[in-house]
């Protein structure tokens, strides 16, 4: 019973809950038998408080009994990311400065998904403040790939993405700023959506990288990121980057939608770097598309090459301000031994940040400095106008845009440690769509000879996840790569 | 555009009050100067006349109603402080 349970999308589960054929106490109860068994290795969670989840299950089993359930998501276990604020649970980052944190309060993904009925389901693994491509950056532990325990789960929510793929949560939060859903998700053979930016509420999701970071769903199916989303998203005045836009019933969405749709391929997306396995697979989703009466379009992005640079400039200008809170002061790691206030700060932050996230530091601070801000951050961001029109003109032409989601299946933990620059190219493919704050989708097209998954992106337009979604449907159901699961 | 080499570590650790090992000082500067080379790139691009984008989707003037709300409770704002007595933060002296 728990096996078919675990790996089941919320479509089906919520047609069982309402029907009475299982309980939310049983899901839970499900989940959390298979957390126990498979977490030790797979080590996705930070923590999990079992008692309050099976308290939130109850409270949904009593509020079905009395007619009063609040649609898809009552009940529904669903994971989140350790930057996402859940009142009263642990708040870590994954860092040694967070480390004791407890959450005084909600974000208000989490107050929607509670609203909804979810089940706030455990406090998953990240890189130290979302920084990285692989979940090796964790002060705590790195979480291993349910496919091949050797490789990285992708990152930086690769907690996220290895509990739905490994059957510990039905659905999980994660947050991404410059493809930390979408990349994870593609190495994980899971779905992630990193909605436009302004449409999910960031208030309560720790600051890495503002004008960039952006929650959303990862999730066994396309259908399931419909329902998802539509929980999550919406205007929030607690947030002032938040976007006044009608929320469509994206799941209803899916259905009317049928295309056929005008697909672009971007030139720059398929050269050098590119595993020629992801490329077949990627390429044999196109031919689906393709057959399905879909026009295909060759389209240029032609200041892709600068992407990463942009990124790694302006992500770390931004994460070098939102990081100077960390001052050992009011909350977070405090030295021991400061004998006044300045060593304070120096000490704390030095004790309380790992390696990745002090490099970070290091640069943001220094392409802010003083006689190199022209040079750097203010170029990076005019270079940033020119991706963003790049995306915009191709669009003019094209509805959606298709790449491959990530340069390898993957690499094994510590290939590439030593060598940021070689982990921050992992990224070369997400990384526009943060720029120019469009939504991102990465869902599962094939597997590796080895075995490993591979991921395929669709680019879509501002504000329109609807038809985004409804594009990556047809896809996802005319295949069944989400009925795969790892050997655990 | 900077040469990569300018990166002066001392100088920028204590911009961003970041206390640094010596190995920390050479692995990171060897490191970041991999990442700078790359940056480098940027300069080939023609910027003339192109306005920079902060924000995606930039929103202006976002002003709160004018109207009291709740905060957080002084209790569970301090539940995380490191150190504190009366309702306040405790840190080393500050003013002699």
């Amino acid at each position: 019973m728990s096996s078919e349970l675990i790996y089941q999308p919320i479509s089906q589960l919520a047609d069982q809950l309402a029907s009475k054929k299982v309980s939310s106490v049983e899901l839970t109860q499900a989940i959390v038998a298979r957390t126990k068994a498979v977490d030790p290795k797979v080590k996705a969670f930070n923590s999990f408080d079992e008692a309050d989840a099976l308290a939130q299950a109850r409270a949904s089993d009593e509020r079905r009994a009395a007619g009063q359930a609040r649609g898809p998501l009552d009940g529904i276990p669903i994971g989140i990311k350790d930057v996402i604020s859940v009142e009263g649970q642990p708040l870590t980052a994954s860092s040694k400065m967070l480390a004791n944190f407890v959450s005084p309060y909600d974000a208000t993904v989490t107050k929607k998904l509670k609203n909804a009925g979810a089940v706030c389901w455990g406090r998953l693994n990240l890189d130290e403040f979302a920084m990285g491509s692989s979940t090796e950056n964790s002060a705590f532990h790195t979480t291993s790939n349910p496919y091949d325990l050797d490789r990285v789960p992708g990152g930086s929510s690769g907690g996220s993405a290895a509990a739905v793929a490994a059957g510990e949560a039905i659905a999980t939060l994660g947050s991404d700023t410059g493809g930390s859903i979408r990349q994870p998700a593609a190495l994980c053979n899971v779905v992630g959506l990193k909605p436009t930016y302004g449409l999910v509420s960031r208030y309560g999701l720790i600051a890495f990288a503002s004008s960039l970071d952006q929650i959303g769903p990862f999730t066994r199916t396309v259908e399931d990121a419909a329902i998802t989303l539509g929980a999550i998203a919406g205007y929030d005045p607690l947030d002032s980057t938040s976007f006044k836009t009608e929320i469509p019933d994206y799941l209803a969405e899916l259905s009317k939608r049928k295309g056929p749709w005008k697909i672009g391929i971007p030139k720059e997306y398929f050269g050098e770097g590119l595993d020629p396995e992801v490329a077949a697979a990627v390429e044999k989703a196109v031919s689906y598309y393709e057959k399905l009466g879909c026009e295909i379009k060759n389209v240029s992005l032609p200041h892709t090459e600068y992407g990463v640079g942009v990124y790694y400039i302006i992500a770390t200008a931004e994460c070098s301000s939102n990081l100077g809170r960390y001052d050992g002061v009011r909350y977070g790691h405090r030295s021991k031994d400061a004998k006044d206030i300045t060593e304070l700060y120096f000490k704390s932050r030095a004790e309380g940040f790992g390696p990745e996230v002090k490099r970070r530091i290091i640069l943001g601070t220094y392409v802010l400095s003083s006689g190199y801000y022209d040079a750097y951050y203010l170029r990076a961001q005019k270079v940033r106008t020119l991706i963003r029109q790049d995306f915009l003109n191709a669009y003019k032409e094209v509805d959606v845009i298709l790449t491959p989601t990530a340069p390898t299946p993957a690499f094994k933990k510590g290939e590439k440690a030593s060598n940021p620059l070689a982990m921050y190219l992992s990224d070369i493919y997400t990384i526009g769509v943060n720029l120019a704050g469009l939504p991102g989708l990465s869902i599962p097209c094939g597997f590796s000879k080895s075995g490993l998954p591979i991921g395929l992106q669709l680019i879509g337009q501002p504000f329109k996840e609807a038809e985004l979604l409804s594009i990556a449907h047809t896809y996802d159901r005319a295949h069944d790569w989400a009925t795969r699961h790892p050997n655990l | 555009m900077s040469a990569a080499s300018d990166l002066n570590i001392d100088h920028i650790a204590n911009l961003a009050r970041l206390a640094l090992t010596p190995e920390e000082k050479t692995k990171f500067a060897a490191q970041l100067n991999d990442v700078l080379t790359n940056i480098e790139q940027l300069k080939k691009v023609d910027v003339t006349g192109v306005e920079p984008t902060a924000h995606g989707f930039p929103i202006f003037n976002v002003w709160a109603d004018d109207v009291a709300q709740p905060g957080l409770p002084v209790e569970a704002a301090l539940k995380n402080a490191p150190a504190q007595r009366n309702h306040m933060v405790v840190v080393p002296k500050v003013v002699e």
